[in-house]
């Protein structure tokens, strides 16, 4: 491998591209464009995968959630149309009899006209469990979320949105350990949290113990809603169907009434945008490569005429003493540079597409790509495959150079 | 130094073979310079080229510099023309992107030399054929007689034993022609052995021994009395 650190072998390298500029550009367009293909779409589907993971982000992916509405169906005496009203032991029998659940949360929901000093808002409020920022990650900002206490205790703590404090309080006003009224009841603030994204699930302003709620709305056992989240490796779509059946069983629904309980699997939806994700990868990964390999053909396929025309110049290098090998040797260098020169075109100006797709679609909160890049380990793989291809293809006319005798050559005018 | 017997070859044609060398024997001293002279088709050509093992014969020996020639490689064949011999061309063939120097020191890169004394040794055959200050050109700004005489360095740069010229005149005029010839005799004075093909018969003149072919044998050896092209420049 010495001849490659040799300055003579890239004397030869650069005599012979720059003979032709024109020409030596026109072949590299064909792999310049395969890899700028390949990075372009590989990051934008980066940045799109990013966009949906922000989506998801704040929840645990493998989950549904379930809450109760009117029956479909008369069954045992009832008639039709009646409403079901979940219970906390639903929760409960669902946990204990369901294969493959990590947790099951109870929710309650309801708004309330939150005052602090002079300012007023009406905003949701959940009672919650601590468990529920396992499911849906709350990044707090100050404080805490609910804790188990909170819970024992029945205090009246709050965990309130940032949105509630830019709203409520003055501009960087000490919160933690200030009251503030619900419904006319003093609360008091343990924590804020950071808005995370509204689009997905119900709308979450205050997070209040959930026997609290339970108490001040006079819910008794009754819940709003759960969630429940499967272990990884079970099938969440499988856990939603037995979590239906157990709740029907338990509330004398009708076994095929399909509209007593309604759900949103979070997991099945995620699962088809990560479907699509990896679909949209393969199809890049397909596109890239192929377009690469018509740009090495079309490298494989100029040099060819180049030694062709060069063919005189060959057979004097071999009468002066070039073995085969050397004159080989020199082509395949060629065709391995011109083509990880095109390569290295292509990965720069499909970075600055990148850079200009950021610019354009990254920012903000309806931001659609976000952060469109490339590792470097798929540049490694790239390259890699280039230096593959252009050396299967260099052979071709390194071949073809060597295969005619030197004295043909030679005899060629 | 060089010693062939019985030499045969013949190229298939269609169906059929032309059979071009019907047993040549030459034998050449050091030192000699002989010149191979018959009309085109004669098999001149073919026997330069058996001898710079750019082909090779059907049957018979070849011996040169005491080693046996025969079963080569591609790869032998190669080693052997760098070390052995140095060729002139009628086109001179110099590489039309490189320059003078570049093509001078052409032959030692494939000996694996080192850049800096292929430049060294690239610059003094240059001198020698005085051509130095010239070392920076392209071929194509040469004149056809620079352009032979940095062909002639080319093929001296390895230090051959044996120099095989192929109609080394014929692209160039009658006094470029002369100059050449003056040039090459020069060598063989210095010891150098010349083998040259030509159907001219004054350039033939100027050699120390010719050698006439016809039809595939030789016909006539004779030694002359040299003529000095000097007179002529």
């Amino acid at each position: 491998m010495r001849f490659l650190f040799e300055r003579d072998t890239w004397q030869e390298v650069y005599d012979s591209l720059t003979k032709n500029k024109l020409r030596s550009a026109l072949t590299m367009v064909g792999v310049w464009w395969g890899i700028l293909l390949l990075i372009g779409l590989l990051g934008s589907a980066r940045g799109l995968e990013n966009s949906f993971n922000r989506l998801f982000g704040s929840f645990a992916t493998n989950s549904v959630f379930v809450w109760a509405q009117s029956t479909s169906k008369p069954f045992k005496g009832f008639q039709e149309g009646r409403l079901v009203q979940l219970k906390i032991s639903d929760a409960k029998k669902i946990e204990e009899n369901v294969d493959g659940i990590e947790f099951v949360v109870p929710r309650n929901q309801s708004q309330a006209l939150v005052v602090h000093k002079f300012l007023s808002g009406t905003f949701g409020v959940n009672g919650d469990y601590p468990l529920l920022d396992k499911v849906q990650k709350k990044k707090m900002i100050q404080g805490r979320f609910i804790n188990q206490t909170d819970i024992d205790e029945k205090r009246k703590v709050v965990v309130i949105s940032e949105e509630i404090y830019k709203q409520l309080f003055d501009k960087d006003a000490e919160m933690i350990g200030e009251y503030i009224q619900l419904n006319g009841m003093n609360f008091k603030v343990v924590g804020m949290f950071e808005n995370g994204n509204q689009n997905m699930g119900p709308t979450s302003d205050m997070h209040i113990p959930f026997t609290t709620f339970q108490q001040i709305y006079n819910m008794g056992e009754n819940i709003g809603w759960m969630m429940i989240t499967g272990k990884p490796e079970y099938d969440i779509s499988q856990i939603e169907a037995d979590a239906k059946l157990i709740l029907r069983n338990l509330n004398k629904v009708h076994p095929e009434d399909n509209r007593a309980f309604g759900s949103f699997n979070l997991g099945k939806e995620f699962a088809k945008v990560t479907g699509f994700l990896t679909g949209m990868q393969f199809l890049t990964w397909f596109v890239g490569i192929a377009t690469l390999i018509a740009g090495v053909f079309a490298i494989g396929n100029i040099l060819l005429i180049t030694v062709k025309e060069r063919t005189k110049e060959i057979g004097v290098r071999r009468a002066l003493g070039a073995t085969p090998f050397e004159i080989k040797r020199q082509i395949v260098v060629e065709a391995v540079f011109i083509t990880i020169l095109a390569g290295l075109f292509g990965i720069i100006s499909g970075g600055w597409i990148l850079i200009a797709l950021d610019a354009a679609f990254g920012h903000g909160d309806e931001a659609v790509i976000v952060n469109a890049s490339v590792s470097i380990s798929v540049v490694f793989v790239a390259l890699i495959i280039l230096i593959i291809l252009g050396t299967l293809i260099g052979l071709i006319p390194a071949f073809k150079a060597t295969s005619i005798k030197p004295i043909e050559a030679l005899r060629e005018e | 130094m060089l010693k062939i017997n019985k030499i045969h070859k013949s190229y298939p044609i269609g169906d059929s073979s032309l059979h071009v060398l019907k047993g040549i024997d030459l034998s050449v001293e050091a030192g000699e310079m002989v010149a191979i002279m018959g009309s085109s088709g004669s098999g001149k050509s073919t026997l330069l080229n058996i001898i710079g093992m750019l082909d090779e014969a059907d049957e018979g020996d070849y011996i040169l510099d005491n080693v046996p020639i025969k079963n080569l490689t591609e790869k032998k064949a190669a080693i052997y023309r760098n070390k052995f011999l140095g060729f002139i061309f009628q086109s001179f063939n110099l590489i039309n992107y490189k320059n003078a120097l570049d093509n001078v020191a052409l032959p030692l890169y494939y000996q694996g030399l080192k850049r800096k004394e292929r430049i060294e040794k690239g610059l003094y055959h240059l001198e020698k054929v005085g051509l130095k200050n010239w070392a920076h050109h392209l071929p194509n700004e040469l004149s056809g007689g620079q352009k032979q005489r940095v062909a002639i360095a080319r093929a001296l740069a390895a230090n051959p034993k044996l120099l095989l010229a192929d109609e080394p005149t014929g692209a160039l005029d009658t006094k470029t022609s002369h100059e050449i010839m003056d040039f090459i005799q020069s060598l063989n004075d210095e010891g150098k052995t010349i083998l040259m093909v030509t159907h001219e018969e004054d350039i033939a003149q100027m050699c120390k021994r010719i050698v006439r072919l016809k039809d595939g044998v030789i016909i006539e050896d004779v030694f002359v009395e040299q003529v000095r092209a000097s007179q002529y420049v």
